[in-house]
């Protein structure tokens, strides 16, 4: 019941409205309706399955690891230190939220590649090889997923009471203690929610891989991967491991309600 | 030498604050002025969260800042203590926390460190509060809270930003008194910004008026708030304040109008200070001794506890408070011609430096 005084929006609106939510909905009734229920357990514990499970979420973890070891510290300095050429460095990390993966995958072979930039030294140093291996995979995942770490991190630096902090180093606390005892406790849930991002980014990482890291079962074949070359072969397992992947994304939707969806509570 | 000393010099976008600072152990000097005086950044010169850009800070003997020797002393490593205006707990840790959170960033072991900060809460009587998050506290705990979390890192000197500005009314009578007996026992200088002259009074025993980023007065609170020297404090202690020139008992103002002082014994520039209590209002052109006697318009009328504050415009103009039922008996409106009269007694006359 609409309350009274409230006004039907207008036809015009309702209509190309009402289309885009179901252009929206409609390929996930299909993949729903499409889906082998009654063996899906069995689908999914199939060895390739399996193993392109245990890659995906292994890489992904340790993507996401990576991102924060490098990319909290990324976003600190974005948001804390001004230093010369500052803005160029924020334009560059947001780039890869934008480059298509495939040409991340392509400039990843140019840098890390046997002949790259620095893949090169790399090879002769150290006889190691980051292309078609899961290192590979994961140096994938990380440069297509760790912007959406840095960015929701240094938002929430630039938003938060910087006050606090300067209340904690007249109390004799360095700038590293402050990080660590104030502004990072601060931020905690914009760590969690980036951290969340980053992962489900990687989960789903496609182009770079497969450029970068090719496509060999167990070693560098992620589930995305595994989607793509059971759809020719094997449509029912594409779609247990796409499910698998829904899932992931809606939990994620699900940890995040709150901020994307203005509170879960009046929504 | 003890106790704090300083030249401030700090510019900061334009606004540029050039003040000297001098407060022995044990006193209390109030930094009072209006919004953008430069109070703010004193303080954040002084906690070292904002270097200065000239002069020198020195406290007991030790140079904290002092752009020409290049001497700087990050915030971290100073024994200063800051209470902030709005307390800024740290909202994810408990009350023992907070207060033992200086003690451990001086490098206090966990264990010790809880210990001090218990002992702290227990001298400023909220050691029942140890538990809780800040969130959970009322305005006059969590103020408490805050100095108790100051001194626990046992600063050599202590400053306090608007520290009862977001009291409620009730809660601040009793935390002020509560206050000056820490602030005293603390025993080393206290700096404490307010803009309220009630606070000023009851806290400071020395005060430093602040304008425009400059000292326009220093002195005791009785001193400054019987003879202020700026627009700023006569309004805030509710005195009427004229600049003039005074020439044999006579002080011409300088807006227009001539006043005249029982025992005036200075020339040239001066001001005269007048309680809007001495103030009469007349109907008609007052009869006998006044030697003051001037004519006005009422432009303004406010009730003020159980007197009416009469705003007249003149030469000059005045603030007079009188009962309500001369205001009915006088039939005082806006624009209502009034006549005015103050006892020459009543003047307050001192030199304008």
């Amino acid at each position: 019941m609409r309350p009274r005084g409230e006004r039907r929006p207008p036809w015009l609106l309702v209509v190309p409205g009402a289309i885009g939510a179901l252009f929206l909905a409609l390929p996930l009734a299909g993949l729903l309706s499409a889906a082998p229920w009654g063996h899906l357990g069995e689908l999914l514990a199939r060895p390739a399955s399996l193993a392109a499970l245990r890659l995906s979420l292994v890489t992904a973890t340790a993507a996401t690891a990576f991102s924060f070891v490098v990319g909290v510290p990324l976003a600190w300095l974005l948001a804390r230190a001004p230093f010369r050429g500052r803005g160029l460095v924020r334009a560059l990390v947001t780039l890869p939220l934008v480059l298509p993966p495939v040409v991340g995958g392509v400039a990843l072979l140019l840098a890390f590649g046997r002949r790259g930039l620095v893949g090169q030294y790399l090879f002769e140093w150290t006889g190691l090889s980051l292309p078609f291996t899961t290192a590979g995979v994961i140096v994938a995942e990380t440069f297509v997923a760790m912007p959406f770490l840095v960015v929701t991190v240094e938002g929430a630096l630039r938003s938060m009471d910087r006050r606090l902090e300067d209340a904690a180093a007249t109390l004799g606390a360095s700038r590293l203690l402050v990080l660590r005892r104030v502004t990072l406790p601060a931020i905690a849930p914009s760590l969690v929610a980036g951290a969340v991002l980053t992962w489900a980014r990687a989960l789903g990482e496609f182009g770079a891989t497969i450029t970068f890291a090719g496509n060999f079962p167990g070693r560098t074949q992620t589930m995305p991967l595994a989607v793509y070359v059971a759809l020719e072969t094997d449509l029912d397992g594409a779609i247990a491991l796409s499910l698998v992947l829904l899932v992931v994304s809606v939990t994620v939707l699900v940890l995040l309600r709150d901020r994307w969806l203005g509170g879960g509570a009046t929504a | 030498m003890s106790g704090l000393s300083a030249h401030v010099v700090a510019e900061r976008g334009g606004f540029r604050l050039d003040v000297g600072v001098e407060a022995a152990p044990g006193q209390v000097l109030g930094i009072l002025g209006p919004n953008g005086a430069g109070k703010s950044t004193l303080l954040r010169v002084l906690s070292g969260l904002t270097p200065l850009s000239g002069g020198r800070l020195e406290l007991d003997g030790r140079v904290l800042d002092d752009p020409t020797a290049d001497v700087f002393v990050p915030p971290e490593r100073r024994p200063v203590g800051v209470v902030f205006q709005d307390y800024l707990l740290f909202p994810h840790l408990s009350v023992l926390e907070n207060v033992a959170f200086s003690p451990r960033a001086r490098g206090v072991p966990k264990q010790e460190a809880r210990r001090r900060a218990a002992e702290w809460l227990d001298r400023l009587g909220v050691a029942d509060l140890a538990g809780r998050r800040p969130t959970a506290l009322s305005g006059g705990q969590a103020q408490r809270v805050a100095l108790a979390r100051a001194l626990a890192g046992e600063p050599g000197v202590v400053l306090l930003d608007e520290p009862l500005a977001a009291l409620d009314a009730g809660t601040r009578l009793a935390v002020r008194t509560d206050l000056r007996r820490h602030l005293v026992g603390f025993g080393g200088p206290a700096l404490l910004v307010t803009h309220d002259p009630l606070e000023a009074l009851v806290l400071a025993d020395h005060l430093l008026v602040l304008d425009g980023g400059r000292a326009v007065q220093r002195g005791t609170p009785a001193e400054i708030a019987r003879r202020p020297a700026t627009e700023y404090v006569a309004r805030l202690v509710g005195l009427n304040l004229y600049r003039g020139t005074a020439r044999d008992g006579a002080i011409t103002v300088d807006g227009g109008g001539l006043l005249h002082a029982a025992d005036v014994h200075t020339s040239g520039p001066v001001f005269v200070a007048l309680r809007p209590a001495a103030v009469a209002l007349h109907a008609s052109r007052p009869e006998g001794s006044p030697r003051n006697v001037w004519e006005g318009r009422v432009t303004g009328l406010e009730l003020f506890g159980d007197r009416v504050r009469v705003q007249v415009a003149g030469a000059p103009p005045v603030l007079a408070d009188v009962t309500p039922g001369a205001v009915a008996e006088l039939g005082l409106a806006a624009d209502h011609p009034v006549w005015v009269s103050a006892k020459a007694s009543e003047l307050e006359v001192y030199p304008a430096s």
